[in-house]
């Protein structure tokens, strides 16, 4: 799960990571003379919350010269829609927006916390070029990019702390002040169960300090259990509607930009189903893992998923039928099916345990359901029935 | 033969009286597994399935010299569960449970190293292992496994099954079939289980399932390169997978440009392994590469 800026940077402030204080307004009036943060040149920027970087080059992340002139940019900003190669095509709504006091700034660093899966350890990636796309970077100069990996045992060290800051040219105050900012960083990862914290920029300013400019935080879904406060604040606004319907189904669903539906047990599976509806000439339309355990419900909600997407044609369902039954599966496609009146042409490729009787069962339902046994012939049956 | 279970392996249940433990388990019995029993806190001295219940893995191992653990308690609870198991001298533990926090499992990991590295972890948010006719550990169905020449090991569940039921129609058979789970921490990786197939001498040729993401099935193919001699099939899930989009499991997420499906592909292509991109086609082409030229 995202957070948004002000969230992370409202996080990360309480492990002693410097930030501008901020406002947050999700109307122009907000901005209001005395609400402002003080800023010493009169300046402040306003920035966008969407779950997206870029946000600059998509006109998210403006500079103001007056109080009158945040609150324009303001009214031009929330409500507004922006698109950022991370967004995709359809972008994300504006609705809220961080207004700090402009920094004067010396230099721009990169610094991030993620988890190596290799190394199997918390990893500290920090680099001189910050301020840009750190792919691009790492492309460029990979030289420029430091990686340390940290012990849980101990945490991290400040010889590996001065060991950045040597590498990252600090001097003095921003030299002395650096160690304690990454032990907040990897502090608020562990506490928080983050997938990813990243500082880009992290600048220091022209009186010689550190500061975080911008800040990324990701949370593992999987803690969600022990992160209560931060679920809690999730902004349901930067998600795809229909994912954020199926996870409350239990459903794992993505869209995509094809025709052909697909719903099927287990993660791997679906994507080899995609995989092969692709190869049969195909285009798929989602990816849907209705998990372990289908039942009636689930398999009702998924069609509904499915068949609130106008653009498509044709569904494929694939079932590895393990320990439950293929016949007790075909009959929740077939009640499922009644229930949600699917009309659609849909193919249903069971196999497992008892997969003739489930096989025959939605061959005699007098429903559009055509059951195959071999999984090539099913993706090239629902290609073909998607141009009918 | 077989790798890490066999009829002799004792295998236990933590998480045993919970809806899942119980289900898996009958199944496990029924199966022929030698199940000896299970561990739920406070319920110690009761029996469950004809099997004695325990308090602690501690117990359950003193009294049934059970060498084998299969974990279905709940996320929150699984990485003290996995922990348990360790300390108690369990040799083979498979952690089925899924959505475990990513950090649980670093300090698990890190703690295994350190305290117990000669446990063998399976999991987590994985199908389990099998060596069929034998002992199943897991959630898979064991009816679609026949004894035979095949080891398989994969990052997918239900792909598994897949690979399982295809060399089971083509008359090969499998030696034994781990799932090593999709998650970015886990225990036994595809080179840790190749390693054991390769000295296995039930098993005469492997299929492989991999997942985008990750860097798993390259160095699995650096290994293949280097030191395995047994012929290899492979399959990757997700070539058509957008970029950056999470496809389920944690692992399948695309960094930094690598880990694409075509990069697994090529990696293990140039170590000699036989790629197929078509998922109904791992048995058919295992049971072509193994048939005696003519």
């Amino acid at each position: 799960m995202n957070l948004h800026e002000h969230q992370a940077k409202t996080l990360l402030a309480g492990f002693n990571v410097p930030v501008a204080p901020g406002l947050v307004i999700n109307h122009p009036a907000q901005a209001a003379d005395d609400q402002l943060p003080a800023s010493a040149d009169g300046r402040w920027v306003i920035k966008a919350q969407i779950h997206s970087g870029a946000r600059g080059k998509a006109g998210g992340v403006r500079v103001a010269q007056s109080p009158d002139e945040v609150r324009a940019i303001a009214a031009e900003l929330i409500g507004r829609t922006l698109v950022t190669h991370q967004t995709g095509p359809t972008g994300l709504p504006v609705h809220q927006l961080l207004v700090e006091p402009a920094s004067a700034i010396a230099r721009e660093l990169y610094v991030a916390l993620t988890v190596d899966r290799h190394a199997q350890r918390v990893v500290l990636i920090a680099s001189r070029h910050g301020g840009m796309d750190i792919e691009q970077v790492a492309a460029d100069h990979p030289e420029s990019i430091m990686r340390l990996s940290v012990n849980p045992t101990v945490g991290l060290m400040g010889h590996q702390a001065r060991q950045i800051g040597f590498a990252l040219g600090l001097e003095d105050a921003a030299f002395k002040q650096l160690p304690a900012l990454l032990r907040g960083l990897y502090d608020a990862f562990i506490r928080h169960d983050a997938d990813l914290i990243e500082i880009n920029p992290l600048a220091v300013t022209e009186a010689g300090s550190l500061l975080a400019v911008d800040a990324k935080i990701a949370i593992d879904g999987n803690a969600a259990y022990r992160q209560k406060a931060l679920f809690a604040a999730k902004d349901v606004t930067q998600e795809d509607p229909t994912e954020v319907a199926a996870q409350a189904s239990g459903l794992n669903y993505i869209s995509l930009t094809g025709d052909i539906a697909c719903m099927v047990n287990g993660a791997g599976l679906a994507m080899a189903t995609m995989d092969l509806i692709q190869s049969a000439g195909g285009s798929p339309a989602n990816f849907l893992d209705v998990g372990g355990g289908t039942s009636t419900e689930k398999v009702a909600a998924a069609f509904k998923l499915i068949l609130a997407n106008p653009r498509v044609t044709a569904i494929l369902v694939n079932i590895f039928g393990g320990i439950v039954r293929c016949d007790l599966i075909a009959q929740g496609i077939i009640s499922a099916a009644r229930e949600v009146g699917l009309s659609l042409p849909t193919v249903v490729r069971l196999e497992g345990t008892n997969a003739a009787e489930g096989r025959q069962l939605l061959a005699e339902s007098g429903l559009n359901l055509v059951a195959e046994h071999d999984l090539a012939t099913a993706a090239a049956r629902v290609v073909a029935l998607s141009r009918a | 033969m077989s790798i890490l279970v066999n009829r002799q392996t004792r295998v236990i249940c933590q998480g045993f009286t919970g809806k899942q433990g119980t289900f898996h388990s009958e199944q496990a019995i029924a199966y022929g597994t030698n199940f000896v029993g299970g561990v739920t806190p406070g319920k110690g001295g009761q029996s469950h399935l004809d099997r004695p219940v325990f308090d602690t893995v501690h117990d359950a191992v003193e009294a049934t010299d059970a060498n084998a653990s299969m974990i279905y308690v709940p996320a929150p609870f699984a990485a003290d569960a996995i922990l348990e198991a360790a300390d108690a001298g369990i040799e083979v533990i498979a952690c089925i449970t899924e959505g475990i926090p990513v950090l649980d499992m670093l300090n698990v990991k890190a703690v295994l190293e350190a305290d117990y590295p000669d446990v063998r972890l399976i999991g987590p948010n994985c199908p389990g292992l099998i060596t069929p006719g034998e002992c199943k550990i897991g959630i898979m169905p064991g009816a679609i496994h026949r004894p035979g020449k095949i080891g398989i090991v994969s990052r997918s569940g239900t792909l598994t099954y897949e690979a399982v039921a295809q060399t089971t129609a083509a008359g090969l058979g499998q030696s034994t079939c781990v799932g090593i789970g999709g998650d970015p921490i886990h225990g036994m990786d595809f080179i840790d289980c190749l390693a054991l197939f390769a000295d296995d001498p039930q098993t005469e040729a492997v299929i492989m399932v991999g997942e985008i993401g990750g860097q798993a099935e390259e160095e699995a193919a650096d290994f293949i390169r280097h030191q395995f001699n047994k012929p290899v099939v492979a399959y990757i899930a997700g070539a058509t997978a957008p970029t950056g989009k999470r496809m389920g499991h944690a692992g399948a997420v695309i960094a930094g440009g690598r880990g694409s499906a075509e990069d697994k592909f090529q990696a293990l292509a140039a170590a000699g392994v036989t790629i197929v991109r078509d998922p109904t086609r791992m048995g058919r082409t295992m049971a072509e590469l193994l048939a005696p030229s003519a």
